[in-house]
């Protein structure tokens, strides 16, 4: 099937073919070879997210369990949509608090960032190795005992019980930072230097030369960052149930137990599926910027 | 004339060394660094430095701390057999996935790449879904049943490599290594995303040129051409490494259970958590936190010095 296409293919449509150096039919061949049978792996858990939110009942509690479902069907889902309909504070709620979590979280440290590390990678002034090392070293503490010095500040600033709890800290998360300023890194000098000459100031290069430039840096810290807001349940945080976010909101489901092994797997489902969906909007445009750019010297 | 010049470039000199002037100068550049580095010092700076300070204290989270010295330290190193026995098994842990996994990441995010169009972002999400899937390593659970009726013990049985049901999670021999193989399998995650996007910055042109000069095969142009352009990149894939390896705790809670048989497999982030969480010991934790971070800043120093190698 796959040969007769191509046969067919060849004659009648010339498209110029873009021929890449140094490539092999072999060499090709085992790479997807290889590529499949590892794939075939690291699928197991997407494989098994899609089925199980199809199961009804008596195949979830089956034992052994299988993977596959044999008569798919939706229940899980109306289930879950009953149980969101008995919520205390209206289901919708939850869906905002994590749209302006996650979103505002997410936008900002992506600014932020970027902004610091524009003059970090590029700049000289004193101070910038200090500055950089700290935040490449602040990766390495854990995070488990920095929690109560963290809501100690957090009380201390009284934004405690508030959004920006969550958000205000998101926003200087270590990784984003040091992942754009490595990107950075790469641009060549001249790109800005021409810039500069024709009169442009600091903030302008920034937004209009160097960011279209590392659009794969803030695409991919972008995935990053929404996959760390969407799981985070408000935890210490948070105490108003008006406040909390979707995330606590599954969980509280799926804390039922067997009553609800149905809904608890549906909400597994969509745990999953929204950050995949973000996932492939931000990394198709990853793999496009590759055809569009050519800014480099 | 030539040393009133010489007087003069002199005290430009001066005037630009002054600290003031360099500020003023820059400002542009720390107006920009203002947002991120406020927010930094307060919520990260900040809270590291008083964990620091409460390592060489007792602090049980209900009275106020009171000062011990470095008691916290030689507890840890001269009496807590556990601590060592987790030490021990974090170093296995981090000397083995650590650049194991980091070659897969990048091995992985080259062979996509190799890829076009849709295959391409298929094969880049079935890859990365384990590090997307939140808990996704609780498949394992399934996979590691200790009855006959878990996947593994399923296909040895059948294929008759054992003749009773093995106890994977139970089993002393077993536990690390089992755990070891669970994270190499999540270890495509952010080193393997970032390593993706630094492919897609290497300037095409290289290659031509790299054809012309006689670079034969894919191996040679990616040890020649792809890897020292993207240098920035492995530095950075090269600090998550290190950060997750160091720092592993919740595949070994969630398979092995905290404590684990015989602590084999008690790394040393279980074992903060003991203290930290269970037995509210926060000094202690602390303690063991900042040997954690020593450890983890003395490797990164190691790997950057050889990482400026690649490509030679």
């Amino acid at each position: 099937m796959a040969d007769t296409k191509k046969k067919l293919k060849n004659p009648f449509r010339k498209r110029p073919k873009e021929k890449r150096l140094n490539r092999s039919v072999a060499g090709n061949g085992i790479l997807f070879f290889l590529m499949a049978v590892c794939g075939v792996f690291m699928a197991l858990p997407l494989v098994m997210i899609i089925n199980n939110s199809l199961k009804p009942l008596d195949e979830i509690f089956q034992f052994p369990p299988k993977i596959f479902v044999r008569n798919p069907t939706l229940e899980n889902f109306s289930d879950l949509f009953v149980l969101m309909n008995n919520s205390w504070v209206p289901f919708s709620r939850y869906i905002l608090n994590t749209i302006i979590i996650t979103g505002l979280g997410m936008v900002g440290h992506v600014i932020c960032a970027s902004l610091a590390a524009y003059p970090l990678a590029k700049h000289h002034f004193p101070g910038k190795g200090i500055l950089f090392s700290m935040v490449v070293l602040s990766m390495m503490f854990s995070w488990t005992v920095t929690q109560i010095p963290q809501y100690i500040i957090i009380s201390w600033l009284g934004i405690n019980n508030t959004y920006a709890a969550l958000i205000l800290p998101a926003f200087s998360f270590g990784m984003g930072l040091y992942l754009m300023k490595q990107f950075m890194e790469q641009l060549p000098d001249s790109l800005m230097e021409s810039a500069r000459l024709d009169g442009a100031s600091e903030w302008k290069i920034f937004w209009s030369i160097v960011m279209p430039n590392v659009k794969p840096a803030w695409l991919t810290l972008a995935i990053f960052q929404f996959q760390q807001m969407w799981g985070n349940t408000g935890g210490l945080f948070l105490r108003n149930e008006e406040l909390k976010p979707l995330q606590y909101a599954l969980q509280q489901i799926t804390a039922g137990g067997t009553a609800r092994a149905g809904a608890a797997a549906a909400v597994t489902f969509i745990v999953a599926a929204v950050p995949i969906i973000f996932f492939l909007i931000c990394q198709s445009n990853v793999l496009e910027t590759m055809t569009t750019s050519g800014m480099k010297d | 004339m030539d040393a009133q010049i010489s007087k003069e470039a002199y005290e430009i000199a001066a005037k630009q060394k002054k600290l003031g002037y360099q500020i003023k100068r820059n400002k542009a550049s720390y107006l920009m660094l203002a947002p991120y580095f406020i927010l930094f010092f307060l919520f990260t700076v900040l809270p590291v430095v008083i964990s620091i300070g409460l390592s060489f204290t007792y602090f049980n989270m209900l009275e106020a701390p009171t000062f011990v010295g470095w008691k916290n330290y030689i507890k840890l190193f001269l009496e807590d057999d556990i601590f060592l026995i987790s030490l021990k098994n974090t170093l296995i842990f981090a000397v083995i996935t650590g650049p194991v996994s980091y070659i897969l990441c990048l091995l992985f995010a080259w062979i996509i790449n190799e890829f076009k169009g849709k295959v391409r972002a298929f094969l880049t999400l079935i890859f990365y879904a384990p590090s997307i899937c939140g808990n996704a390593y609780m498949v394992w659970n399934l996979i590691l049943t200790g009855d006959r009726y878990g996947y593994l013990n399923g296909i040895l049985l059948k294929f008759g490599f054992i003749d009773e049901a093995i106890l994977w999670m139970k089993t002393e021999k077993y536990v690390l290594p089992v755990l070891i193989v669970v994270q190499l399998w999540l270890s495509l995650g952010t080193g393997f995303l970032s390593f993706i996007a630094g492919l897609q910055t290497v300037d095409k042109s290289l290659y031509e040129a790299a054809a012309l000069d006689g670079i034969k095969n894919r191996w040679q142009e990616l040890w020649y051409v792809t890897l020292p352009s993207m240098k920035p990149q492995l530095m950075f894939g090269a600090v998550m490494q290190i950060t997750q390896s160091f720092a592993v705790a919740d595949i070994s809670i969630q398979l092995a259970g905290n404590p684990s048989v015989n602590y084999a497999g008690a790394t040393v982030v279980t074992h903060l958590l003991d203290y930290g969480s269970t037995r509210f010991e926060m000094g202690y934790a602390s303690a063991i936190a900042t040997v954690l971070f020593l450890l983890m800043i003395g490797t990164n120093k190691l790997v950057q010095r050889i990482l400026r190698r690649v490509g030679e």
